[in-house]
Parts: C-alpha cells; sequence; structure tokens
C-alpha cells in the first residue's frame, strides 16, 4: 500500500534511548497505578525488596531473593518500556503533523480593516484572508475565493489540491500552503482543538481514552489479578495448615516465593502491553493518514456490518469514458472511430478525451493536428445537447459536419427542418435500440451522426476503478456487505453493482435517502459506515457508527464524521477497518497467550514450594511428580518462571506495536488460527523457555 | 467385575437422559413462552386463582432490580419462615418423636441452606426435624430454591432474547409457573414411582424393632417418598435421613436408585433445551449440552477408573468401605459424579471414603462453578456466565466486538459476570484458609494431613457452590462453621443471582445484530471447544494449586503406603 510512506523501522535507536529512560519515570506509583496488574507487580517488587534488605540488615544475604527482587522490578519496567516505545513512536508520528503548527501569523479580517495577528490568537468564526505563499494558519472553510493548496504537509501528496467556496471542496486545513490566488477563510476551530491536535493527543497517549473493548478487557484481566491474590494468600494458609498439624517444614512458602507465584499468574503479559497495543493501533492508522476522532471510532469500525458508498469516485473513477463503438449497418468499425475521434479532438471534457483515447487504442489513429484539418469545433452547448466539428471539402473528400449527442438530441438534430430519410429511418432504429442495451449494462449511448446520416453508437460507461471487485470481496469475507449509494437510475445502478461486486445498491438516491437506510440497518442491530464528502452527506456521516469524511471535502462533512482520510481515498476504509480488528485481535490473543502460560508456571512453582511437604530428606517429597520439566531445584523453578515471565513481555513488544496479522476471512477460520498460534502456543512455549532457562541458570551456577 | 454390565448401565442412563431432557425441555420453554400446554386445561385455573388469590398482577413487567428485590424479598421470607417453623417444632403437630426445639444458628444454617439451593445438613433428619418442619419446611423450600433458580434463568433467557426492552419478566409469574408446571407434576410422578419401589411415606411413629440378639433398635420413618422426589429432581440433595440415599427407606432398589440418578439431571438438562428452544438456537442448546456431557463423563470416567484400580496399599483391586453394597463401584461413582456436577447434595455413599482422586473429581465438579448441568436453573444461568467470557476472549481473536446470540458484551456485562464466577471461588479458598489455621476449624476435624485438608476444603466448596453433599469426617454443627457456612451459601447463591439479572437487565435493553461470516457463530464444535477449555482453565488455574497439596497429595501419599 503506498500509504505506507510514513511508516519506520519498528525500533529507532532515538525513540529506544528516550523509552528507556521513560520505563524509569513511569515507576512513580501515579502513573503505575493506571494500570492494576502491573501495579501489583510493583507492589510485590517493593515488597521484595523490603523483605530483602531487611534481611541484609540482619546479616542474611540471600542470592536467591536478590535475583527474584531484580527480575520482578524488571517486570515493571519491561512493562513501562513497551508503554513508552508506543508512545515515542506515536510521539515520532504526530511531529510530523506538529512541524505544519508552526506558529504563523495570520491575517486577520475586521471591520476596521486587516489585522496581524498570531495564529494562536484565532478563535472560532474568525475570518482570515490567505493570499499566494501563505501558511493557512487555522482549520476553517473557504467562504470566498478558489485557490490550490498544497497539502503536503499533513498528507505527504506533493499535487496541489483545489480548494473554492460554495461546493464540497471548501475545507482548509491549519498548517497547509495557499500556492496560487487568495481566498477568505472563517476560522472553524480554536488552538488546540484542531484534527490534528486531537490526533496527537491520540498518539502521544497524553488524552487517550481508553476504548469501550479495552475497559472490559482490564476489567477482566483485574478480576483474573484479584482472584489469583486470594489463590496465592489462601495457599499460604494452607500450607501453615500442614506446619500446624503435623509439624511439616513450610519455610520454602516465603513472601518473595509468593510473589513470585502471583507476578507469574496474574496476567502480566497483557496487561504490560495492553497500553502499547492501544497507542500502536493509533500510530498505524496515522501511517495510513486517517485522523480518528477518538480511539473508540477505531475500534467501531472493526464491527462494521454494513458500508455505504457512494458510486463516484468510489466505486467508479468518477467519469464516464468511451468503451465501445457500434456502427451502424453498412458503416465500419473504424470510420465510425475516426469521425467520432474528429469530433471529439477538440472536446476537453473527460468523455471528450476518452473517445480521443479509445480510437487511438483501437485503430491506432493518431490525433491529427486541428490547424491542419482547417476544421471548426462545434463546443457543446445547452440548447443543443450536442458538439462535433464542421471539416471543409478537401481533395479526398467532401464537406462533413459531424456531431455526436444523445438519442433525444441526435434525434430532434437529424429530424429538423426536413424528415428523415428512408435510408437514415432505419439506422436511426438501430441506434434506438443499441441505446437501450447500452443503457441495461449500465452506459450511456453517445450517436455519431455525419452530415445527419447515422454512423452509430459510442458505448460511455462508468468505469469500475480496477481492482474494487476484490476489495468488496475481501470485505465480504470480513463479514461486511456493501451497498452503494447512485443518482443514477435503477438499470444503470443495477449494472454498476453487478460489475463492481457490490452486494446492494440504492439508486436515484437523495440525500434523505442515505439517512433512512443507515437509521434502518441500524435498527436491526447492523453497524454502518460511511464515507461522504459533501455538505448533503453530514447527516448521514453523522448518524453512522463509523463516518469517514474525506479531507478534500467540506467543513460540514469533516465535523460529522469521526474520521477523517486525509487522502481523501475512499476505499481507505478497509485499512481503517484492518486496523479496528487488528487491535482487538491482538489484545484477544495476547489475553490467551497470557493466561495459556499460566499452566506451564504451575508446573514449575508449585511442585518448587510443595515438594518438601512429607519428604524423607527434605526436597524430593511426592509432590515432585510435578515436576515434569524436570527443572533442577526449586529455586531455580521459580527464578526461571519469573524471568521468563519478564522476557516474554519484550519478546512480544514487535507484535503488540504491529498487532498480529489479519487476513480478511470468516470468523472460525480466524479464531482457529489464533487459538492454534495463541491458546495452543501460549501452552507449549513457557514450557519449553522455562526449561531452557533453568538450564542456563544452572550452567552459570546462577541458582 | 463386570466392566461391560457397568458401561451398558451408563448408556441406558444416557438414552433415557438425553430424549427425555429434550421432551422436557421443550415442554417447558411451552410454559414460559404462554403458548398452550397439555397441563394448563388442568392447572390453569388455579393457577390464576392463585394470581389472582395474592393479588399479583401477571401483565406487570419488571426490570432487572424490581425482579431482583422481589426474588430476595421472597427468599429472605422463606428464610425466616424456615427458622420460625425449627425453633417452634415442638409446640408444632406432627411431631411424633416430640423433638425438641432447634439450636439458633443450627436453624439458621439450616434455612439458609435449603433456601439457597445448597441443602447442607449440619444436623441429622430423624433425630433433629419432625415430620411437620420436614414437610411445611424443608420440602416447600426444595420446591421455591429450585424455582427461584428456574425464574432466574427464565428473566436471563428473556434479557437476551428481547430486543431494545427494558423487562425481565415478572418474578412471581415465573416462580408460581416453575411449581405447577415443572416441579408439581414431576414429582408427584416420581414420588408415586418411589412409593411402588418401597419408599416409606407415613405419619407413623418410628418404630422399636428387637433384633436378633435381642438389642433394641429403632427404625425411623416418615412421609419420605414424597421429599426425595422433590430433593433429587431440584438438585436440592437435602435427605430426609442423615445417611440420605444410601438408607434404604429414601433409596430401597436398583431401580429406585437408577431412577434417583436419573432424576438429579433430568430437570438441569432438560433446562437446557428450554433455553435454546426459547433463545431460537436449537444447535446452540445442543454445543452447550455436548459441553456439559463431555466434562460430566471425563469427571466420571476418570472417578470411575481411580476406583477400579489396583490399590498397592490395601493389596485390593476394589474399595468397598463407604459404599453401599448393593449398589456397587459403578453406581457409588455416577451418582457421586452426578450429585456434584448437578449441585444436589445427595448422597448414596460416603464421598470421604472414594478414593482421593474421586474426592478430587467430586471436590473438582462443584468448584468448576456448579455449571455442568447444576442446580435448577443456576447450572444454565452459571455456564452463561462461562460463555460470556469464552464469547469475550475469543470474541476478540476474530476482530469484533464480542456478542452473544447478536447482543454486545461489554464492560458492563464483563464486570459482572466476572465477579459472578469469581464470588463462589474467593469464598471457597478465603473461609477455607480461615479454618484450616484456626483452633475452631480444626477442632472439627476427624482426620489430618492432606484427608483433613480435603475435609475443610469440600464443606466449604459444597457451601459456595451450593452442592449440599458432604465429605462427612467434619463436624460442622459448631458455631464456627454454621455461621462461616452459612455466608458462604449465601456468596455461592446471591453473588451469582445478582450478577445474573444485572447482566440480564442490561443484555435486554440492546439491539441484536445479525449475524454474519465475521461473527463468531456459538452453535460448533469449535465453540464447544473454547468453552470447555475456559471452564477447566479457570477452574484448574484458580484451584490446582490447593487441590494438589490436598487430595492429589493424599493420592501420591497413599501409593505410597502413607495414609492419615
Amino acid at each position: 500500500m503506498e500509504t505506507k510512506k510514513n511508516s519506520k523501522a519498528l525500533f529507532d535507536k532515538k525513540i529506544i534511548s528516550k523509552a528507556i529512560i521513560d520505563s524509569f519515570i513511569k515507576l512513580n506509583p501515579l502513573s503505575l497505578i493506571k494500570n492494576p496488574v502491573i501495579f501489583i507487580v510493583g507492589i510485590g517488587a517493593a515488597l521484595t525488596t523490603l523483605i530483602f534488605f531487611t534481611d541484609l540488615s540482619e546479616g542474611n544475604f540471600s542470592a536467591f531473593n536478590l535475583q527474584i527482587m531484580l527480575w520482578l522490578w524488571f517486570t515493571v519496567l519491561f512493562a513501562n518500556f513497551a508503554e513508552a516505545v508506543a508512545e515515542g513512536r506515536g510521539k515520532a508520528q504526530s511531529e510530523n503533523l506538529r512541524k505544519s503548527r508552526t506558529n504563523t501569523i495570520a491575517r486577520k479580517k475586521t471591520d476596521a480593516g486587516e489585522v496581524k495577528v498570531s495564529a494562536i490568537e484565532l478563535r472560532i468564526g474568525d475570518v482570515v484572508i490567505c493570499e499566494t505563499g501563505d501558511l493557512i494558519p487555522a482549520d476553517g472553510e473557504v467562504i470566498e475565493g478558489i485557490a490550490s493548496v498544497d497539502e503536503s504537509a499533513i498528507t505527504g501528496e506533493s499535487a496541489p489540491v483545489i480548494r473554492e467556496s460554495g461546493g464540497d471542496r471548501s475545507a482548509v486545513t491549519g498548517g497547509t500552503r495557499v500556492l496560487s490566488d487568495n481566498i477568505l477563510i472563517k476560522v472553524t476551530s480554536n488552538p488546540g482543538e484542531t484534527y490534528i491536535d486531537k490526533m496527537i493527543a491520540l498518539v502521544e497517549n497524553a488524552k487517550r481514552k481508553k476504548t469501550p473493548n479495552e475497559i472490559a478487557l482490564s476489567i477482566l484481566l483485574s478480576g483474573l489479578s484479584i482472584v489469583f491474590i486470594v489463590v496465592v494468600v489462601s495457599l499460604k494458609f494452607f500450607f501453615n495448615y500442614y506446619h500446624i498439624t503435623l509439624s511439616q517444614d513450610v519455610s520454602s512458602v516465603s513472601i518473595p516465593v509468593l510473589t513470585s507465584l502471583l507476578v507469574c499468574l496474574i496476567p502480566t503479559t497483557i496487561g504490560g502491553l495492553l497500553s502499547a497495543i492501544g497507542i500502536s493501533g493509533m500510530d498505524r492508522l496515522l501511517q495510513h493518514n486517517v485522523i480518528a476522532m477518538s480511539g473508540r471510532a477505531v475500534e467501531a469500525a472493526g464491527d462494521i456490518d454494513v458500508l455505504l458508498l457512494d458510486k463516484t469516485g468510489t466505486i467508479t473513477l468518477g467519469n464516464r469514458m468511451a468503451t465501445e463503438f457500434i456502427p451502424a449497418p453498412g458503416i465500419s468499425e473504424k470510420y465510425l472511430a475516426d469521425a467520432a475521434q474528429l469530433a471529439s479532438l477538440a472536446d476537453e471534457t473527460p468523455e471528450g478525451r476518452s473517445i480521443v483515447v479509445l480510437a487511438k487504442d483501437m485503430f491506432g489513429i493518431r490525433e491529427r493536428n486541428i490547424h491542419e484539418l482547417d476544421a471548426h469545433f462545434v463546443p457543446f452547448s445547452a440548447q443543443t445537447q450536442m458538439s462535433g466539428v464542421d471539416l471543409p471539402a478537401t481533395e479526398k473528400s467532401h464537406t462533413k459536419i459531424i456531431r455526436k449527442g444523445s438519442l433525444e438530441a441526435i434525434k430532434r438534430y437529424i429530424s429538423e427542418g426536413t424528415k428523415i430519410d428512408p435510408n437514415s429511418q432505419g439506422n436511426f432504429m438501430f441506434t434506438q435500440m443499441v441505446g437501450v442495451d447500452i443503457a441495461l449494462e449500465g452506459g450511456t449511448p453517445l450517436i455519431v451522426v455525419e452530415n445527419k446520416n447515422i454512423l452509430g453508437v459510442i458505448q460511455l460507461k462508468d468505469v469500475v476503478k480496477g481492482g474494487i471487485n476484490e476489495r468488496f470481496a475481501q470485505l465480504r469475507k470480513m463479514g461486511i456487505r456493501t451497498v452503494m449509494i447512485t443518482g443514477d437510475n435503477k438499470l444503470t445502478a443495477t449494472a454498476i453493482a453487478a460489475e463492481a461486486g457490490v452486494d446492494d445498491f440504492i439508486s436515484e438516491a437523495k440525500p434523505e435517502d442515505k439517512l433512512k437506510r443507515i437509521r434502518d440497518e441500524q435498527s436491526s442491530g447492523k453497524m454502518v459506515g460511511m464515507i461522504g464528502d459533501g455538505t448533503n452527506d453530514a447527516p448521514a456521516l453523522a448518524q453512522a457508527d463509523v463516518g469517514i469524511a474525506m479531507n478534500s471535502g467540506t467543513q460540514a462533512a469533516r465535523e460529522a464524521g469521526n474520521m477523517i482520510d486525509l487522502d481523501s481515498n475512499p476505499t481507505k476504509l478497509i485499512e481503517v477497518v484492518e486496523i479496528g480488528k487488528q487491535l482487538l485481535m491482538t489484545r484477544g490473543a495476547l489475553t490467551t497467550f497470557s493466561i495459556a502460560n499460566d499452566v506451564s508456571k504451575y508446573f514449575a512453582i508449585i511442585p518448587a514450594i510443595a515438594m518438601s511437604l512429607f519428604s524423607t530428606n527434605g526436597f524430593n517429597g511426592p509432590l515432585s511428580v510435578l515436576n515434569i520439566m524436570r527443572l533442577s531445584s526449586p529455586q531455580s523453578a521459580i527464578l526461571s518462571a519469573v524471568i521468563f515471565n519478564a522476557l516474554i513481555i519484550i519478546f512480544l513488544v514487535p507484535l503488540a506495536l504491529k498487532g498480529i496479522k489479519y487476513r480478511p476471512e470468516s470468523a472460525i477460520n480466524l479464531l482457529k488460527r489464533n487459538i492454534l498460534i495463541y491458546g495452543v502456543g501460549g501452552l507449549i512455549v513457557p514450557f519449553i523457555g522455562i526449561k531452557i532457562i533453568d538450564l542456563i541458570l544452572t550452567f552459570l551456577k546462577l541458582v | 467385575m463386570n466392566y461391560l454390565h457397568d458401561f451398558l448401565q451408563l448408556l441406558l442412563f444416557l438414552i433415557l437422559l438425553i430424549p427425555l431432557s429434550y421432551i422436557l425441555g421443550n415442554f417447558f420453554a411451552k410454559v414460559f413462552q404462554g403458548e398452550k400446554h397439555f397441563l394448563q386445561p388442568v392447572l390453569g385455573k388455579f393457577e390464576n386463582f392463585l394470581y389472582r388469590f395474592s393479588g399479583i398482577d401477571t401483565q406487570h413487567q419488571m426490570d432487572w432490580k424490581e425482579y431482583t428485590i422481589n426474588l430476595l424479598i421472597f427468599n429472605f421470607f422463606g428464610f425466616l419462615f424456615l427458622v420460625a417453623l425449627q425453633l417452634s417444632q415442638q409446640f408444632l403437630p406432627f411431631n411424633p418423636q416430640h423433638l425438641p426445639k432447634v439450636d439458633l444458628l443450627l436453624a439458621i444454617n439450616t434455612a439458609v441452606s435449603f433456601v439457597t439451593n445448597t441443602n447442607w445438613q449440619s444436623y441429622a433428619g430423624e433425630t433433629t426435624l419432625s415430620y411437620f418442619v420436614q414437610m411445611a419446611g424443608m420440602a416447600v423450600q426444595n420446591f421455591l430454591s429450585a424455582a427461584t433458580g428456574i425464574a432466574v434463568m427464565v428473566a436471563l433467557i428473556r434479557g437476551i432474547a428481547t430486543r431494545n426492552g427494558k423487562t425481565i419478566g415478572n418474578f412471581w409469574n415465573d416462580v408460581t409457573k416453575s411449581v405447577l408446571y415443572i416441579l408439581l407434576p414431576l414429582s408427584i410422578i416420581f414420588s408415586i414411582i418411589l412409593l411402588s419401589q418401597g419408599v416409606v411415606d407415613t405419619f407413623s411413629h418410628y418404630v422399636t424393632a428387637v433384633t436378633i440378639e435381642g438389642q433394641k433398635q429403632i427404625i425411623p420413618l416418615g412421609p419420605v417418598a414424597s421429599q426425595v422426589a422433590i430433593k433429587q429432581l431440584g438438585t436440592n440433595g437435602g435427605g430426609f435421613f442423615n445417611t440420605n440415599s444410601a438408607f434404604p427407606f429414601e433409596n430401597p432398589t436398583p431401580l429406585s436408585n437408577f431412577l434417583e440418578v436419573l432424576s438429579i439431571l433430568l430437570i438441569p438438562a432438560s433446562l437446557v433445551f428450554t433455553y435454546g428452544k426459547m433463545l431460537g438456537s436449537k444447535k446452540h442448546a445442543w454445543t452447550i449440552f455436548g459441553v456439559m456431557l463431555f466434562v460430566f463423563l471425563a469427571g466420571l470416567a476418570v472417578s470411575y477408573y481411580s476406583e477400579i484400580s489396583y490399590n498397592h496399599v490395601f493389596n485390593t483391586q476394589k474399595i468397598m468401605e463407604g459404599k453401599e453394597l448393593r449398589f456397587g463401584i459403578f453406581n457409588s461413582v455416577l451418582w457421586s459424579t452426578a450429585t456434584t456436577v448437578a449441585s444436589n447434595g445427595s448422597v448414596n455413599s460416603m464421598i470421604s471414603s472414594l478414593s482421593p482422586i474421586s474426592g478430587l473429581i467430586a471436590m473438582l465438579n462443584i468448584q468448576l462453578g456448579e455449571i455442568i448441568f447444576g442446580g435448577v436453573g443456576a447450572g444454565l444461568y452459571g455456564m452463561f456466565l462461562f460463555i460470556v467470557i469464552t464469547v469475550f476472549i475469543s470474541g476478540l481473536m476474530v476482530g469484533r466486538t464480542p456478542e452473544y446470540l447478536g447482543k454486545k458484551i461489554e464492560a458492563y456485562e464483563i464486570k459482572w459476570s466476572i465477579l459472578a464466577v469469581l464470588l463462589p471461588s474467593i469464598a471457597i479458598l478465603f473461609f477455607s484458609s480461615v479454618a484450616v489455621v484456626s483452633k475452631n476449624g480444626l477442632s472439627s476435624l476427624l482426620n489430618k494431613g492432606p484427608h483433613g485438608l480435603s475435609e475443610i476444603l469440600y464443606a466449604f466448596t459444597s457451601a459456595a457452590g451450593n452442592n449440599g453433599s458432604a465429605f462427612a469426617g467434619l463436624n460442622t454443627n459448631t458455631n464456627f462453621y454454621n455461621i462461616l457456612m452459612s455466608i458462604a451459601m449465601l456468596i455461592g447463591r446471591y453473588g451469582v443471582i445478582v450478577p445474573v439479572l444485572a447482566v440480564a437487565g442490561s443484555l435486554v435493553k440492546k439491539n441484536i445484530a445479525p449475524a454474519t461470516s465475521g461473527t463468531l457463530a456459538t452453535d460448533n464444535f469449535m465453540f464447544a471447544f473454547l468453552l470447555v477449555a475456559v471452564i477447566l482453565i479457570v477452574g484448574a488455574l484458580t484451584f490446582f494449586p490447593v487441590l494438589s497439596i490436598g487430595p492429589f497429595l493424599e493420592h501420591l501419599l497413599m501409593q505410597s503406603g502413607i495414609t492419615f
């Protein structure tokens, strides 16, 4: 995807070194408590530290407790680091945006005339003047004039865009530069409240609000943490029971050991990575040049059931193009093409250009020099509804008067004054029939006549964008139905819908129809996404669960939507949906992984602390059968589990930042793969990991 | 040992259970959906009379808070009534043995136990309670606590099935229907069958017999058959006699034993199909049923295997200590598995004497949350909580806001669900850990070592799981246990009911999203697999540590010849 242009290497040196420092700053309890799972680890680490130093002051140095203490702190730091890296990447991303927010001087228009003020003094409703070369000081709407604007600062796209008052392209973004002409702009946002500001806040985690699913997951994780606290604390009592009733030695169940067990059991992996996942999701969105008003909207995008798309510019290229020449009986196709090209040489409309190109492509008829031909062009007029060319007689041919136009216009033209001659009569019937066929296929017929003789028909068609069919197929696989909205009649709409592969369409649609359709879908429980740019789209964008406004669109549209696509590329929604889904999937997968990990940790720690029960030699009691990993010693087993638990956070940081892979496919297949990788994998991986760490610890004689 | 015989019996059990519960389940659905059914002409008028008589407007629909408050008031008065009966039984009729009033704390414990469908018995029925208290008190609460469970389940179903609603039904209507059309008819049929098998049902004095050795023996009697029927069907389990269904007057013949086991699971299993029918997803019901059956059979298999395995210590293949010779190993294990999964506290053998692994399975069955068939109504709404958690985690993994049958599962639902799943578990661990280190807790203990730990753990597991069966070996009729266990029973019951109703109240307001290919299906093998995984992992993660230093350690020690 070309929109990846803003992405950067996963680990930038600068970001990493800053993140390392931030990891320590984030040890501040006030900041730690925002993440309950990691906060618990922090308390455990502090408790272990206290015990270690108390022992030390009494002259008992415990290398084992020291190592536990260090690894518990590492666990906290690693989780902080994950968050800091995500924030760092977000910051780097937003720096591009921030650059555009430099303190420009605005030319504010007042009753008294023009006043120069700083951009940060502008308020909603102020009117500013921008001329060639000026930076636009704030988000706003063009109220007078037309200008070409360089928006590369925010979109990365170098081609200038046109912004004009009225119509659907009136919105301008602060930080972009006027390249030509001058415009009057009405400011629509206060400083610090622009779209860019909102997005910066989202990627920098400063004001990032937890999304609904994130909140739900946090509750689940906190619940699990609470139950594990009860499990671990009660375990101490159950061991004491053996001490009280049978004088068993239960000194192995010390507070550092129980803390280790607790930290291993609570979902630290997902707990530590949760906020990194959220931040990096917003970051990825920004890499795709989409600005979201909230994280909630991105998540909602993953839930979309129905997507409403405007036909023009989204599904089709936006202009009708000539696709076929259908000659009348007795006329060669090449002759028709030649005449059609001649008639269109001076026609600068996209339709006219496409006729010239088609004739060239099909028959190699080159564009002829207009002046050499000494031709007189007849431009399209509302009166005649036709355009064409008058060619003077040459030695090769007599005078030619070529016209092209709609069936109605041509009918009027050839029956003008005179009666239609019998020859033409037959051809006219033919063109009528062809015309109906073309309309049935979703095209528009254009009739070509030479000296009032019908030569044939040019088929003009809405050309469906290349690859759009596959994109809709992808959406269908994701479970999203696409609905095309078009002002075309039903016949044309049916044909285009079939060609593009949309699931449904609304033809002859009025703005109210869009709104009604969205409400209907929503009342049947569906989540609706909508892409639009015009002011008349605003109500629909606001009503939709996810409304993506084109950056090129009007201010009204941009305010109504909850996302803005800076590239103004309507199929961008697919990426947005993917990011939304990826966010949820990454959280779900890491939660599953985290919980599945616990099984192996039990098999490491429980035998380690319980194998002394009823043992004859002090350590190899009956419960050592649970030591299925054959870990070398109780200390090594506990330490290995804690170390694995800490390291896995670091190992999974890249996954949290990139998100797990999303492929458009049915839910059941997605689930199967993720369960296999993160569920089954989560069961097996730690067994191997803990064993390896145990071997290393034993080899290094650390325990 | 005839394994084939055991297997055939299991097969017969399933062959009867599955179709019967399917038929009954669909019938129950008709009852609650207000459709016409064959009992309506018979009892419909009586039902309407009851509403008119007690001034209940069945048209009045309640939101979840009103429903919950009505339920709590109803149960609270049931509790007060039970306590009052026990404290005044010496003045009340049908007390041929002139049993004195019950001790206050015991009375409270017993009342809580019967109101919460736990039926933990710190008392011995035949020496503590008069016929009148048994009938007007215990038997009545057997019906009402079961009906309360069904009502909650039905309210939950409405919460899931209703689109953009506010109310989840009328509590009084649901309770009345449950008693009138489900519990009463089945109990009447079943008690007649039990009578035919020789279960006693009389108001006569206890009989004094002279044995061949010339010793006097008191043979207790009472209105037993009618109470045993509901005790089994309503997953109550509170025996008329202390030895419960091991006593010939409660369970005289192989046929009575077979039917009593069947009736333990009958209504909980039927309600799965009621659930599916009312939610319009029979396939989903079969999925849940499959999950329950799988966990049930797995537990049974392990339990059975550990009982028939060769025992090194005693040099024997089968241990009959604590089992009725009449029933043998298979029927004892089938019973213990069925009662522990289904929150039915009845016993026909002594769980304490089962092999440590069988004891572990029995305990784990309860600790999983009494959701494998589970208590009447309670099993299914408990299972719903696990479904919510499964749907949430796996729903995230397919990249959508998790949905269950079209309803979005969000923070509110997760909050209450996780609370309801954790409260009973926390209660078990908390109270057990207090008991195992306190003087009051330990003084009631018969055995030391891991077996003693199991005895205490089982008692609180049974209480918080609202099961009611006893491991035995622990004298719980002390102030310490009567109080702590009452609290555990209340947490285990209302700590689940209130959250479930809260979730129902939240779900009812939501719209139902139609299923797409991007929606997580809840009616296929994959989902069943995940649900089993979540149930086992949540259960195992919570109880693995204590079970391993309790029954599992005992098993290991027994293998090497150390017993306590």
